[in-house]
């Protein structure tokens, strides 16, 4: 049960975000419905099945309240700066959920292409139409599961508003980075932090366009950062979307994604879990046109006592799709992963073509997974796929790397990463690939690319 | 360079080696034969270090140190190869990768610079083509869907990279095709060194027509039973192994 104290905590967040953020109306009355719909459900319990396995009273019980605006020190800048995807890629920064003009910079984009903060896009008449024509028709606050997402949707300050018009294609990938700072050693009692990133991207008809969302944090007091990002692809649309995830030790993310693809559209997802103490993400999409594809990747590193959480839904409407999912886990420590993949084709999508994969890598005795396929087909000439398996490090490959002189730390690294290779091969992004190929294969330093990509 | 004495080692609670004793030196090369199941793969397996096979009695010392002590990765990075008889698959890992890492661990161990992907390149180029290792079978995953030739191949192409002191070859011939067992032998035919050994585990007398060795033992029921030059092998190829006192072959071997 939500405690009374918690809840009120968001009841002022809510009045705090009425008086002070300029919306048109129908935005404000989107918010008042989700405040409504959140104080209806309260905070997700164990009892529903999509939270079945993910228990977030420790969310629950905590009172949080809206993270105030701060300053990167140079070093937190520059390191934030390093970890992006470089090359003068369109980049807007969010420190504490709020818009830092400094570090960011969207020069360079093709005609049209639009990349900015929410809050100002929202608070300027013109732009606020555009926001509130897409915004919330693709993500559910309707659901029993849905609190979350309610949250957001009521609580948002700011957050990312991309658009690309018809026919234009952007080559470099748009970078939003969303940093939460906390402080270190905060005392118990004290209230912790909260931010609500809102992220909306709308593709136009054959339009092209890389979006990669980062989220990172930094200190040891547990932060929430709880977002949802929609996605709504016009026909013939190309969207290829990449979602990092590496949130301080102690921080707990919610992450919601909606995606909507219209006739023969193209979205690849690309979830990428490598920080945080409770991470779930959730990403829903909708193939509503003819012809659609959605591609869902995830790769997920977690230890320690770490939970993470990634709920799938893929919802085939109309025929000829096709859906393509692979997901992999690499679980050390106590860490806990639990892996939901949903598939639904309705009794109008014939011709469907859907696979989903999930692979899991358990390092430890403790390390665990719960992996649920769930397919609800009700066309009759479509072919759907699944396959799940656990395991761990393959013994005799062990030996054999050793009996060629590396070690045991090495063999563990290099048949680590060869676990995640062909996922890592997705990523179109040589900086985020070389990142993930670093982070799998600290153990060996300057041995190079394991692998030739492509 | 080796010496094996009285090895005794089991798998489970089965004895498999009940005192082997085997004297190596630098320069020669060694044939171990014998009937199927009398512990050849098993001596192979003990002296490269495989964590299954338990040594109750006996010793083993390698250039003054006591093998038995050491990792797996110790006695590669102090020289030891084991050709697989069974070559591993391991999918997601470049065949370059993996030998440019072992290399570079070897290096690293001997106090020698490590090597940048072009310096191995040039480094290699020599034995690929003695091999017969062409850049495709280089960029693929190691050992996947490789042929049973290439497995092979593939092996001692990184037996000769590696310049091990000790070489084992656990069965490498079994299965090959005449070509490939001529491009196998011609690959460890040109690493012959008075400062290198080899012992060569074979189930086949064939592949000592293409590398005679100095010695050959006869193993049998986790025993060496008989010691010769090369011309045991040929014997045994005449008249089997049922001649030789302690004998006991299996039906079938």
């Amino acid at each position: 049960m939500t405690q009374l104290a918690t809840l009120d905590a968001y009841a002022q967040a809510f009045d705090a975000v009425q008086r002070s953020c300029k919306s048109p109306t129908p935005i404000t009355d989107l918010r008042r419905h989700a405040f409504d719909r959140f104080s209806t459900l309260g905070m997700p319990t164990t009892r529903l099945e999509q939270w079945r396995f993910t228990n977030v009273s420790p969310i629950a019980n905590a009172t949080f309240t809206p993270a105030q605006p701060a300053v990167l020190t140079t070093a937190d800048a520059a390191s934030l700066v390093a970890t992006g995807v470089g090359d003068g890629a369109p980049t807007i920064v969010f420190v504490n959920g709020h818009y830092e003009a400094a570090l960011s910079s969207v020069d360079d984009l093709p005609d049209g292409v639009v990349v900015d903060s929410l809050a100002s896009v929202l608070a300027s008449p013109s732009d606020a139409d555009a926001v509130a024509r897409y915004l919330g028709t693709g993500a559910d606050i309707e659901s029993d599961g849905a609190a979350f997402t309610a949250l957001n949707t009521a609580l948002f300050t700011d957050g990312a508003f991309v658009r690309v018009p018809a026919n234009v294609v952007v080559d470099v990938p748009i970078q939003l980075l969303f940093v939460t700072t906390a402080p270190f050693h905060e005392k118990e009692a004290a209230p912790r932090r909260m931010t609500h990133p809102r992220v909306l991207i709308v593709a136009g008809r054959n339009s092209q366009v890389r979006v990669v969302e980062r989220y990172s944090g930094s200190g040891d007091a547990p932060h929430l950062t709880n977002t949802v990002t929609e996605v709504v692809g016009a026909a013939n649309a190309v969207v290829d979307h990449y979602k990092i995830v590496r949130e301080s030790g102690a921080a707990y993310h919610i992450g919601h994604m909606h995606l909507r693809v219209e006739r023969d559209g193209n979205f690849s997802s690309h979830a990428i879990t490598l920080g945080g103490n409770i991470v779930r993400n959730d990403v829903q999409a909708l193939l509503e046109g003819e012809g659609g594809t959605c591609t869902l990747n995830g790769l997920y590193i977690a230890d320690r006592k770490q939970l993470v959480d990634n709920h799938t839904t893929i919802h085939h409407t109309r025929p000829h799709c096709q859906s393509y999912e692979l997901y992999k886990g690499i679980l050390d420590g106590e860490a806990h992963a639990v892996f939901n993949g949903k598939i639904i084709v309705a009794i109008d999508a014939q011709k469907t073509n859907a696979r989903q994969t999930n692979k899991a890598l358990l390092l430890s005795e403790d390390a665990q997974i719960n992996t649920k396929p769930e397919l609800e087909i009700f066309a009759d000439d479509v072919k759907c796929t699944h396959g799940a398996t656990v395991g761990q490090l393959d013994a005799d490959a062990m030996f054999y790397l050793r009996s060629r002189g590396l070690d045991l730390k090495q063999a563990r690294s290099v048949l680590i990463h060869a676990f995640a290779n062909d996922l890592l091969n997705r990523i179109s992004i040589e900086s985020i690939r070389a990142q993930l190929d670093d982070l799998l294969l600290a153990q060996i330093p300057g041995s190079g690319p394991i692998y030739e990509h492509g | 360079m080796l010496e094996v004495k009285n090895l005794h080692a089991t798998v489970g609670d089965r004895e498999i080696l009940k005192g082997i004793n085997l004297s190596v030196k630098s320069g020669e090369v060694h044939a171990i034969m014998g009937p199927n199941g009398s512990g050849k793969s098993t001596l192979a397996a003990v002296l490269s270090g495989r964590e299954e096979y338990h040594v109750t009695e006996g010793s083993v010392v390698y250039n003054g140190h006591d093998l038995l002590e050491m990792e797996p990765e110790e006695r590669a990075r102090e020289g030891i190869f084991l050709a697989f008889q069974y070559p591993v698959e391991i999918p997601g890992v470049n065949n370059a990768y993996l030998l440019k890492a072992a290399l570079n661990e070897i290096r690293k161990h001997r106090g020698e610079s490590e090597l940048d992907a072009i310096d191995f390149m040039s480094l290699v180029k020599e034995q690929m083509k003695v091999l017969e290792i062409d850049q495709a079978l280089m960029n693929r995953p190691v050992n996947e869907g490789f042929s049973g030739g290439e497995k092979k191949r593939n092996e001692i192409f990184q037996m000769a990279v590696l310049e091990p002191k000790l070489a084992i070859m656990d069965e490498t011939d079994s299965g090959l095709d005449i070509d490939a067992l001529k491009i196998v032998s011609n690959g460890v035919n040109v690493m012959r060194s008075p400062e290198r050994a080899t012992i060569i585990v074979t189930h086949y007398q064939r592949l000592l027509n293409y590398i005679i060795p100095d010695f050959v033992h006869v193993l049998s029921d986790g025993r060496i039973v008989k010691s010769g030059g090369k011309e045991l092998a040929l014997e045994l190829e005449d008249k089997g192994y049922g001649w030789i006192d302690g004998v006991t072959e299996q039906v079938g071997a």
